[in-house]
């Protein structure tokens, strides 16, 4: 007993209270909410010099090409040729080929930790086959598929994942945390959201040079919490900077759902005040993703300034090797995600128009099995994460400073190199 | 040679390094049209036009991000924070991604990122406009820390930071920017016209990083200090008659240990002076690095005249900033022994 008398507890006979948001679901077979009853082919085009403002609708809508016959309908529909479609769905089907080949590897003790993108193959390729090879990427940490669609090396992803010798970033990082600087694929970083900003000052630096390369970059729902987001949504707006803000909104930020990451509608919506072009992407449809991509890209090389994506999809697997999704979400979300898959819903495409058949899937998911694991053994060839080599002791002391000062020549004496 | 305040030094040297690469680029709150709340940043964006002099929204963590992407795009920025009370919201980007983006990507990718931002006290600008935070950062791997002490170090100075492919974090004490101060608040202001180091070329020049400068020489006693007490530690050994070496490190990283450890054997004797807060401040590295090199030369324990461990105050500025009078009683303190 309080010297207040009795200790009332929150909520009792009372209407005011303190909200604390939960998920609308933790355990299996429950429906999801809307809006995924917007039907494919909803949305007009606007035009790529059209006011943030005028895409009210798509922000709040939901922008979708492949409609439940697996026909790509509506004025997104991009056109894109059979051999554009079974290219995509190649991308696809060798990430997830990576991702199960490298999840298995962590989980024999191979690598330290991994994280894999499944539900969230087409966000990235759709992104990549849609720029240019010359625009800048600064991605987060599920966005592998950038890389194949720019054709890095597997034995060097590979070797960065299991930090042997040939780790292009000397073993400095955890996995996944790749840096490409030939693929414009800027290095990975753990804080979350920082690369908003920087994305935005590398776009400045293209339009302060006249080139019309532009910077895409993204974040997941819960990092969208972050003042970092609103410091890339304010500054790309204030300088209409020629860049893509893409906010992968996989509803889940580890055990966080997305409605503690904020309490509006729309996460693309969130664009809109700051009068910056704003779509709510059906990330499962790699047709509209990539046309929603081409649309803002073009918007930002002819200098009609950025645009804000949210790539609506569902994260299918665990946020990472190391925690449990089924302690805190429903076990058989992803299969009852209502907008379905990305590679079925490619391939169910392909093989209406009847370019691609099962035999074909087949053929193409062992190839690309194969493929991953004779590379998995020349990247071991540099060095295992049990075995080495790692990269040289004098590594790290390196790249710290471009030259190494005194007090590092001093210390790297002091372990006798 | 022309007479210059650190504010125009610091203007000039931007002056040059814009004319001299097209990839240097300034900007900051209020650093753009108005040239800054200090002016450091005037006449550049109507020289040489509002993409390389701009103006910003007020997000330091914003200021610090652009700035990295920028950077690591190709270009040199040189971005001002208007007071270093404000730069901790941009704290993560400096730290955890400026100060680790060449390491972290094995050497692929650098931002040759310049933060300008005025420190410390003198100026009654109560706990949000007065403090030293520079041991924030000197604990970073990955920054070089500078802080100048007159207009002739802070031109040179400031060109190297910009010139830098590292990121450098350059400190402009604001006490000093019109004129050097010894610490006497009763005194009639005093202006750099009168100071040698107030003369400043017009052109290009620079001064190395990471090389400090004896401002006195004296055999009895090493003062190891940086920007504003500088000056009030050269007016205690003027005034007390101790024949003190006073060493103006100029760079915090990389610390220029020769001359460090040369006058602390010299004269046996060690005064360590910031404005800082004391607990965990520079002078606890540097103390710690003067002791493993030099303990068998001391005569004396080495002496600390901090800022006290509480925030920095308003009203009672002058009981908080180190005096003359307590740098010559530490002094002392190292003679009695």
């Amino acid at each position: 007993m309080s010297d207040f008398g009795v200790v009332k507890i929150m909520g009792e006979e009372t209407d005011v209270n303190m909200h604390v948001p939960v998920p609308p679901h933790r355990e299996g077979g429950t429906a999801f909410p809307s809006p995924h009853d917007i039907p494919a082919g909803h949305h007009t085009k606007p035009s790529i010099d059209c006011a943030g403002e005028e895409t009210r609708d798509l922000a709040y809508g939901l922008l979708r090409v492949l409609n439940d016959d697996d026909e790509a309908v509506g004025e997104w529909n991009p056109e894109l040729t059979p051999d554009e479609l079974r290219t995509a769905l190649e991308h696809m089907v060798r990430i997830r080929a990576y991702d199960d080949r490298m999840m298995m590897m962590q989980r024999q003790g191979r690598l330290s930790f991994y994280m894999k993108c499944l539900g969230e193959e087409a966000v990235s390729v759709g992104a990549a086959m849609a720029m240019e090879n010359r625009d800048i990427v600064v991605p987060s940490y599920r966005q592998q598929g950038l890389l194949f669609v720019r054709g890095r090396s597997l034995v060097d992803m590979i070797s960065h994942c299991i930090t042997n010798s040939n780790d292009n970033v000397k073993g400095r990082q955890m996995p996944v945390h790749y840096s490409w600087k030939e693929g414009n694929f800027v290095s990975i970083s753990s804080p979350v959201g920082t690369q908003f900003p920087q994305a935005v000052g590398a776009a400045m630096a293209f339009a302060y040079r006249g080139e019309d390369s532009i910077a895409c970059t993204w974040l997941g729902e819960g990092t969208s919490a972050q003042g970092d987001f609103h410091y890339g949504l304010n500054f790309a707006s204030v300088y209409q900077a020629p860049c893509v803000l893409v906010v992968v909104n996989n509803q889940w930020a580890i055990s966080t759902h997305r409605n503690l990451a904020h309490g509006g509608p729309s996460f693309a919506a969130r664009g809109i005040p700051y009068n910056v072009a704003s779509i709510r992407v059906d990330g499962q449809d790699l047709l509209a993703v990539y046309a929603a991509h081409k649309w803002a890209t073009e918007r930002a090389r002819a200098g009609h300034g950025p645009t804000l994506l949210e790539m609506y999809t569902y994260r299918g697997d665990s946020h990472s090797s190391s925690d449990d999704p089924s302690i805190y979400r429903p076990g058989d979300g992803y299969e009852n995600w209502p907008l379905g898959d990305p590679v079925d819903r490619l391939k169910a495409h392909l093989v209406k128009m009847g370019e691609w058949d099962d035999a074909r899937h087949e053929a193409l998911q062992a190839q690309c099995k194969d493929e991953i694991i004779a590379a998995y053994k020349e990247a071991e060839t540099h060095g295992t994460l049990k075995d080495g080599p790692f990269p040289p002791v004098t590594t790290l002391f390196e790249d710290v400073y471009e030259e190494e000062p005194w007090h590092l020549l001093e210390q790297r004496g002091q372990v006798g190199i | 040679m022309a007479q210059m305040n650190i504010i125009q030094a610091v203007n000039s040297a931007l002056h040059n390094m814009f004319e001299r690469d097209e990839t240097v680029v300034s900007f900051g709150e209020d650093a753009g049209f108005y040239g800054g709340v200090f002016r450091c940043t005037s006449g550049l964006q109507e020289k040489f036009g509002k993409h390389r002099s701009f103006d910003t929204p007020l997000a330091e963590g914003g200021i610090m991000g652009i700035a990295i992407g920028m950077g690591m795009n190709g270009l040199r920025p040189v971005a001002e924070i208007q007071f270093a009370d404000y730069i901790f919201p941009g704290f993560d980007q400096i730290t955890n991604e400026l100060a680790k983006l060449r390491y972290r990507s094995g050497g692929e990718y650098s931002a040759p990122v310049t933060i300008r931002t005025p420190c410390g006290g003198g100026i009654k600008g109560g706990h949000y406009h007065s403090q030293s935070p520079e041991a924030y950062f000197t604990h970073t791997p990955g920054l070089k820390v500078v802080i100048c002490s007159n207009p002739y170090d802070a031109k040179g100075l400031l060109i190297s930071s910009i010139e830098c492919n590292d990121p450098v974090i350059f400190f402009e004490p604001k006490r000093l920017y019109n004129g050097p101060f010894d610490g006497d608040h009763t005194a009639a202001m005093v202006k750099w016209d009168s100071h040698p180091k107030g003369e400043v070329p017009e052109d290009y020049y620079n001064i190395p990083l990471g090389k400090a400068e004896i401002v006195r020489a004296g055999k009895e006693v090493t003062i190891l200090c940086y920007g504003t007490m500088v000056h009030v530690a050269t007016a205690a050994a003027e005034n007390s008659g101790i024949d003190a070496e006073v060493i103006d490190l100029r760079t915090l990283v990389p610390l220029d240990i020769d001359a460090i450890e040369d006058s602390v054997k010299k004269t046996g004797r060690c005064v360590i002076v910031h404005e800082a807060p004391r607990t965990s401040g520079f002078g606890a590295e540097l103390m710690s690095q003067v002791q493993e090199r030099c303990f068998w030369h001391l005569e004396a324990p080495i002496q600390r005249v901090t800022g006290w461990d509480t925030p920095y105050p308003h009203s009672l500025e002058w009981d908080y900033f180190p005096s003359q009078e307590r740098i010559t009683e530490a002094m002392r303190a190292t003679m009695e022994e």
